[in-house]
């Protein structure tokens, strides 16, 4: 089975990956190599056997949902890691979503 | 012998007798830094020299008052900058994170700053941990110690070369598919990978959840019992964290290994492998024999399955683990973008180098619609048949022996061009990942003046006796006390 460089435009478009011309060529051979070792795993007979979704058998792991230290403090540290540019109004800011609209000053 | 030659333990030991001070440790290696990291390159990020000696001046002081909050307070150490240090930058060495600062810090963080010691700089790695070389750090590569033209492994090869080239005293590293155990192997270090949920990820920049394992890099096995016994132990911040009593592990150190049954699988001396690795490993092997060790050869036939399955599990995880970063919250964001969309593809695109790319798309193409069943869901069974293997063997024996790496360190560049030659690096280091068993890698020998690792896999939290078992053979072994060229002559070769 082989990996066409049409199909690798879309699972970049689907991982948000905007790439270039040279980048669709050399992961389109790239994939194709690395497949064909993937397919390895053909060998095993695999009816039967369960997936294995985890190393433990932990399940449900809980506990209460409580915020520690001052909410206003840390939300004035979060901001500051934020790129955008309204963080003094304690937003996260990005381009507009829906078009047309205009946000009133 | 300089102070920043010793062991963590022996630098320990010189504080308890009051012969040095933090002080002087930390003057020691910054001045060791001054003269070798412009070769080495294994840290990201130093801390500033003030910062780092007011830190050990206050631990001084407490320790002039008879208050040491651990046997390693006031030991210089440093951090892969994947771990989170509240207000240090921790980059994950790519753009996307360049300049970020977390707001809080990592469990491990704070663990071994409750203990007192003494962070100097956040180590360098492949960019989200992702490679074999250190070569993918989106800033610069970190070079072995004990040959500058090669590389330290990866991707934790900054953690490694900075504890061979003596730059600390000891350091974390990060382990999904072999991240510790093959730089240790490279560099002629020691690297474990604790059992999965024995210490916990919280504040842990994550690739793939359920392998990632955080463990120490350190001089030698004594060391290596020391910061597990800092690190370990449970966290509800991390909900795979495990809830155990807390274990003394140098409390094993010493013990007789005689009668310990070793299962010496052959899968694992076949494919790929370089003959000095094969013979150094064998070596051992011997040695163990000498010292009471009942040693079989066992079958462990899915092991060249772990690898393909490791490689869709891997970056099945990663993908979705990395669609965090789309420049909203924190990080990078592409300048010039005219809706959200454009703001994702090119902060992404920009921000993301070319193996995490690479894997993210492989990832997205094991889960995708009508590909799952054939990649992703397969790959979750052959782990069940790899962990298996290990159930298997297990019943009947103690410990698992193999080599780290099926070569010693290799020459920069040489496997940056072809993903699965790289990928080929971590095809014994894998297993334990998938099985989430613990694993150890100590340096066993040296092949043309490079270090051979070998590694020993233990039962789920049998950590104790794994580094009691390495503890007997590390003193046999007579690796202990090599050091790399650069400090026989105190000068490094020159780098091109």
């Amino acid at each position: 089975m082989n990996v066409s460089k049409k199909e690798v435009e879309h699972v970049a478009a689907l991982a948000r990956l905007a790439l270039s011309e040279e980048e669709k060529i050399l992961y389109t051979d790239q994939f194709n190599v690395i497949l064909e070792y993937i397919h390895r795993l053909n060998e095993l007979n695999l009816e039967n056997i369960d997936p294995m979704t985890h190393v433990q058998q932990l399940r449900n792991v809980l506990r209460k949902d409580i915020a520690k230290g001052s909410e206003k403090e840390l939300v004035v540290r979060i901001l500051e890691e934020s790129p955008g540019k309204e963080k003094e109004k304690g937003f996260f800011s990005v381009p507009p979503v829906i078009e047309g609209f205009e946000m009133e000053e | 012998m300089n102070l920043y030659e010793k062991t963590a333990y022996d630098a320990a030991m010189a504080l308890e007798k009051k012969e040095v001070t933090s002080v002087e440790l930390v003057e020691s290696v910054l001045g060791r830094i001054s003269e070798v990291e412009k070769n080495v390159k294994g840290f990201i990020h130093l801390i500033e020299r003030e910062t780092i000696l007011e830190e050990a001046r206050e631990i001084d002081r407490l320790r002039a008052k008879g208050q040491r909050s651990s046997i390693l307070a006031g030991v210089p150490m440093a951090l892969k900058d994947n771990m989170c240090t509240m207000g240090i930058p921790t980059t994950c060495a790519s753009r996307i994170l360049e300049d970020y600062r977390p707001p809080y810090n990592a469990h491990v963080t704070e663990k071994l700053q409750q203990a007192g010691t003494v962070l100097i700089g956040k180590a360098n790695m492949d960019e989200f941990a992702m490679g074999s070389s250190t070569e993918n750090s989106a800033f610069y590569p970190t070079h072995n110690p004990w040959d500058t033209n090669r590389v330290p492994g990866g991707s934790s090869g900054g953690s490694a070369a900075l504890v061979a080239a003596d730059e600390v005293f000891f350091s974390l590293g990060s382990d999904t598919g072999g991240s510790v155990r093959q730089p240790a192997s490279l560099c002629g270090v020691v690297g474990l990978k604790p059992t999965y949920g024995l210490v916990s990820r919280y504040g842990l920049i994550a690739f793939a959840s359920s392998l990632d394992q955080i463990g120490p890099l350190t001089k030698d096995v004594r060391d290596c019992a020391m910061v597990l016994e800092i690190i370990a132990g449970n966290d509800s911040r991390d909900s795979t964290s495990v809830p155990r009593e807390k274990e003394s592990y140098s409390s094993y150190l010493g013990r007789d290994i005689k009668g310990f049954k070793v299962a010496m699988p052959k899968e694992y001396f076949q494919e790929g492998i370089e003959e000095a690795v094969r013979e150094s490993v064998m070596n051992a092997v011997v040695l163990c024999i000498k010292l009471g060790v009942e040693v079989e050869e066992v079958s462990m036939p899915h092991t060249s399955y772990a690898l393909p399955c490791y490689y869709l599990v891997g970056t099945a995880e990663a993908s979705s683990n990395l669609a965090r970063y789309d420049g909203v919250q924190y990080g990078f964001r592409a300048p010039d973008q005219d809706n959200l969309i454009e703001l994702y593809l090119k902060t992404r695109s920009q921000g993301f180098g070319s193996e995490v790319k690479r894997r993210i798309m492989l990832g997205t193409y094991a889960l995708s619609s009508g590909y799952y069943d054939a990649y992703y869901l397969n790959s979750l069974k052959a782990r069940t048949l790899i962990r298996q293997d290990f159930e298997n063997v297990f019943q009947n024996y103690d410990l698992i022996i193999t080599p780290t790496s099926p070569s010693p360190a290799f020459v920069r560049g040489e496997r940056l061009d072809d993903p699965l030659t790289m990928y080929l690096s971590d095809i014994y280091t894998t297993t334990a990942n998938l099985a989430g068993v613990p694993a150890i890698s100590i340096p066993c020998g040296l092949a043309d003046g490079l270090p051979v690792g070998l590694q020993i896999i233990g039962r789920p939290f049998d950590e104790g006796r794994m580094l009691q078992f390495c503890f007997a053979l590390e003193k046999m072994l007579g690796f202990k006390g090599l050091k790399p060229k650069i400090s026989a002559d105190g000068v490094l070769k020159d780098v091109s």
